[in-house]
């Protein structure tokens, strides 16, 4: 008997699942840096608004741009979250699905920290020590590469800690990781002269020595999760983590972040783009949609008002780190004009 | 004379000493794993318990007719008549960014607080009224000595204006902390001090409901038919070997294939229970198939044998007789599958259901996530209020599972028949 009502429930399941022709709520995926502060705007906007609560869904920004270049439709996401630029092989992937007219926007930045226990001492690195410490293979000043040959601080620099090189940070598949490679070890790396002459002659080359991390246990993958990160430092000392400034804001009384450059990991410093390991954060927008999904110009208004993205907006308490004011005019008035993305 | 008991006794004392020692290393085997378990639940309810309570703040507002217009409450700027409120409450307070400090204390929620109440309560315009509100996460943290006063003020997340400011409150009796039952009424939210569980655990309940609805009487059914009517031939033996591979498959494959069929092909929601349950069912299918055949072959075959011999058909005998000595197996069976399914994240991130939710879902066809996504995502968050939300969604998450459990246990006890 159970059985049967049972059987027909799920029968009767079936039935009810007609798929859906209709979208009344804006759906959103992407990077998990951005994350934080698409979820803040989507939830103010819902609650301001009439309409919907936005969706908004983690999936690492590669993942976000290979579903949002998956077609335009209702069953497509409307909006990307991306921690990079969107590249060229991806422009090409959406117009292949007929997504040809997206709107690019850049909403901040985010600062990369390098952090340790606030237990022990704060730290000054130049790009160029982070770089030795974590690449797999050095250049030497006559012209030759030979495997990482550190095994402490003051081997790359007498004036750093005696202790074993011991950093935390994010696994390959993030995009932490990729702006990291790109901003603190490229530039590290370019610092040797026939290297940097090496990125006009023999590119492919010139990458695989800057942005390769070394694997013989001196870097450890630590996951995803930067309050993990942030734990373990607690626990060890001597330890360093890579993660992004809005853990290193909210954890202030557990770890520091090391001078770059001789500059600190400060909101203003970063603003101003004198803290040299910022990225820029987007998102995408399909064109397309606007107008088909209800409210995605009321959430981009929303997103570009100066109570969001301001100085002092919600999503500076959240750690986003505000463009100028300058380019922050110059973004809006593309945003708002839904101008297309031009590579 | 032979000496038995030299011979019978054999080494006694040594194998007692065995028999001794073994069952000491049984106890101290229990003793350990429970050492484990009270650490674990331990740490859990320690964080758990900031959510028990949560702190308001009583701020005068000026509902008056020159501040508002009643007719007219979808634009008023309620951030607006907050601010003032709270700027009237300390008006030596000048600076940009002191006042900004100042507004922090309470809640980004706070203005949408005041719109409810008023919307609840037309009698409250008029005039200024003492409201209470919301305050931020961080104020809540301080009050319950989370916050290491004695550091540096650029090293703590707030500061010593903001502490005199507290303080201030405190003594005027403006600040109260009540029970905080906005954490099961509310959905997800990215201000710790409003979060709530029950966008994620009615999002559970749906994607279990539609998985059991759809696993249980499918692997049933698969069960009964292979174990009591199928032939054994090769046909059989390649679908059992099968299902036994199948229960071994990481998750995530499932969620792949829910995306590509249930998704693609299909045209169902994304980040539906509906799918949700599909993809869990297609998950837990092998396990409950499974034991549901181990738990029909305990049942004696006499009990067939005495059917079939009275004249009832396969299909009788079966239904009849086999089918209810079995079911609080295949039950436990079910229940283990539908555990299983409850803690899972992976498959989910397919489908979309790893997503940032407020609502809460109204149907099975509705965005929704899980309890254990919700867990991963405010693990996951900067702000350090939400480690002790982590905790306490860790604990809905066991009191779940425990009243899952404890349902079967007395489901069994019920149908349990003994020979």
């Amino acid at each position: 008997m159970t059985v049967r009502l049972m059987t027909s429930a799920a029968a009767a399941l079936l039935v009810l699942a007609a798929p859906a022709t209709a979208r009344d709520q804006i759906n959103i995926v992407g990077s998990s840096t951005v994350f934080p502060f698409s979820t803040t705007v989507a939830e103010r906007f819902g609650k301001s608004t009439e309409f919907k609560t936005p969706i908004v869904e983690s999936t690492g920004s590669g993942g976000g741009l290979k579903l949002f270049c998956a077609g335009v439709g209702v069953d497509t996401p409307d909006i990307t979250n991306a921690s990079r630029r969107i590249k060229p092989s991806e422009v090409a992937l959406c117009a292949e699905n007929g997504v040809t007219d997206i709107v690019e926007a850049m909403i901040g930045f985010d600062g990369i920290v390098f952090a340790n226990s606030i237990a022990s001492a704060q730290i000054e690195l130049t790009l160029r020590d982070i770089f030795l410490a974590l690449a797999k293979d050095v250049p030497t000043i006559d012209g030759t590469t030979q495997p990482n040959p550190y095994v402490t601080w003051d081997q790359i620099n007498p004036d750093l800690p005696s202790v074993r090189i011991e950093v935390l940070g994010p696994p390959p598949t993030s995009g932490t990781r990729d702006a990291f490679a790109e901003l603190a070890m490229e530039g590290g790396c370019k610092s040797f002269d026939w290297v940097r002459a090496l990125k006009t002659s023999d590119k492919p080359v010139y990458k695989s020595l800057c942005h390769t991390i070394r694997e013989d246990g001196a870097y450890i993958e630590a996951g995803e999760n930067d309050n993990l990160i942030v734990q373990k430092l607690k626990a060890n000392k001597d330890a360093f983590g890579i993660f992004g400034y809005s853990f290193l804001e909210q954890n202030g009384d557990l770890v520091q972040g090391a001078l770059i450059n001789g500059v600190a990991p400060e909101f203003d410093d970063i603003a101003d783009g004198n803290y040299p390991i910022a990225r820029s954060l987007y998102f995408y927008v399909k064109k397309a949609h606007v107008g088909v999904v209800p409210g995605i110009r009321a959430f981009l208004s929303e997103f570009i008002s100066e109570d969001a993205w301001g100085e002092d907006g919600y999503l500076a308490d959240k750690g986003l780190i505000p463009l100028g004011q300058g380019a922050q005019e110059n973004w809006a008035d593309r945003i708002t004009g839904l101008k297309l993305l031009e590579m | 004379m032979i000496n038995f008991s030299k011979h019978a006794g054999f080494n006694l004392s040594r194998r007692h000493r065995a028999e001794q020692r073994f069952q000491w290393a049984g106890r101290f085997a229990i003793l350990i794993s429970l050492a484990f378990l009270v650490i674990m639940l331990g740490s859990i309810f320690r964080d758990a318990s900031g959510v028990m309570r949560q702190s308001q703040i009583a701020v005068a507002v000026d509902l008056g007719p020159e501040a508002i217009d009643a007719a007219d409450i979808a634009n008023i700027s309620f951030g607006k008549i907050l601010k003032s409120a709270m700027r009237a409450r300390f008006p030596d307070v000048m600076k940009r960014k002191d006042k900004k400090r100042l507004y922090n204390l309470v809640s980004p929620e706070a203005s949408f607080e005041i719109k409810r109440q008023l919307t609840n309560d037309p009698a409250l315009f008029g005039r200024v009224q003492t409201l209470w509100l919301t305050a931020s996460d961080d104020l809540d943290l301080y009050l319950r000595g989370k916050i290491d006063t004695s550091l540096p003020e650029n090293q703590r997340q707030i500061s010593d204006a903001q502490i005199a400011w507290i303080k201030d409150l405190k003594q005027a009796g403006q600040i109260r902390r009540v029970v905080n039952w906005n954490f099961l009424t509310n959905g997800d939210s990215r201000e710790p001090e409003i979060a709530g569980i029950l966008s994620a655990l009615v999002g559970s309940l749906f994607s279990l409901a539609v998985c059991f609805s759809l696993s249980f009487p499918i692997g049933i059914g698969a069960a009964i038919f292979l174990e009591e009517f199928a032939p054994t031939n090769r046909i059989t033996s390649l679908i059992e070997v099968n299902i036994n591979n199948l229960a071994a498959v990481p998750s995530i494959v499932f969620g792949l294939l829910g995306l590509s069929i249930f998704l693609g092909y299909f045209g169902l929601p994304r980040s539906s229970p509906l799918v949700g349950g599909m993809v869990l069912a297609l998950m837990t299918l092998p396990t409950i198939i499974i034991a549901a055949r181990a738990a029909l072959k305990s049942v004696p075959p006499s009990f067939k044998q005495a059917a079939l011999a009275l004249g009832a058909t396969p299909v009788q005998a079966v239904f009849h007789h086999v089918l209810p000595a079995a079911l609080p197996g295949m039950l436990t069976g079910a229940i283990v599958g539908m555990a299983q399914a409850l803690g899972e994240t992976a498959p989910l991130l397919m489908i979309g259901m790893v997503a940032f939710i407020v609502d809460v879902p109204q149907s099975i066809l509705e965005p929704a996530t899980a309890l254990p996504v919700q867990i991963f995502l405010w693990a996951d968050s900067p702000e350090r209020a939400f480690t002790e939300k982590t905790a306490a969604a860790i604990i809905v998450l066991l009191v779940l599972l425990i009243a899952m459990n404890l349902s079967v246990i007395l489901l069994r006890r019920k149908l349990e028949q003994r020979f």
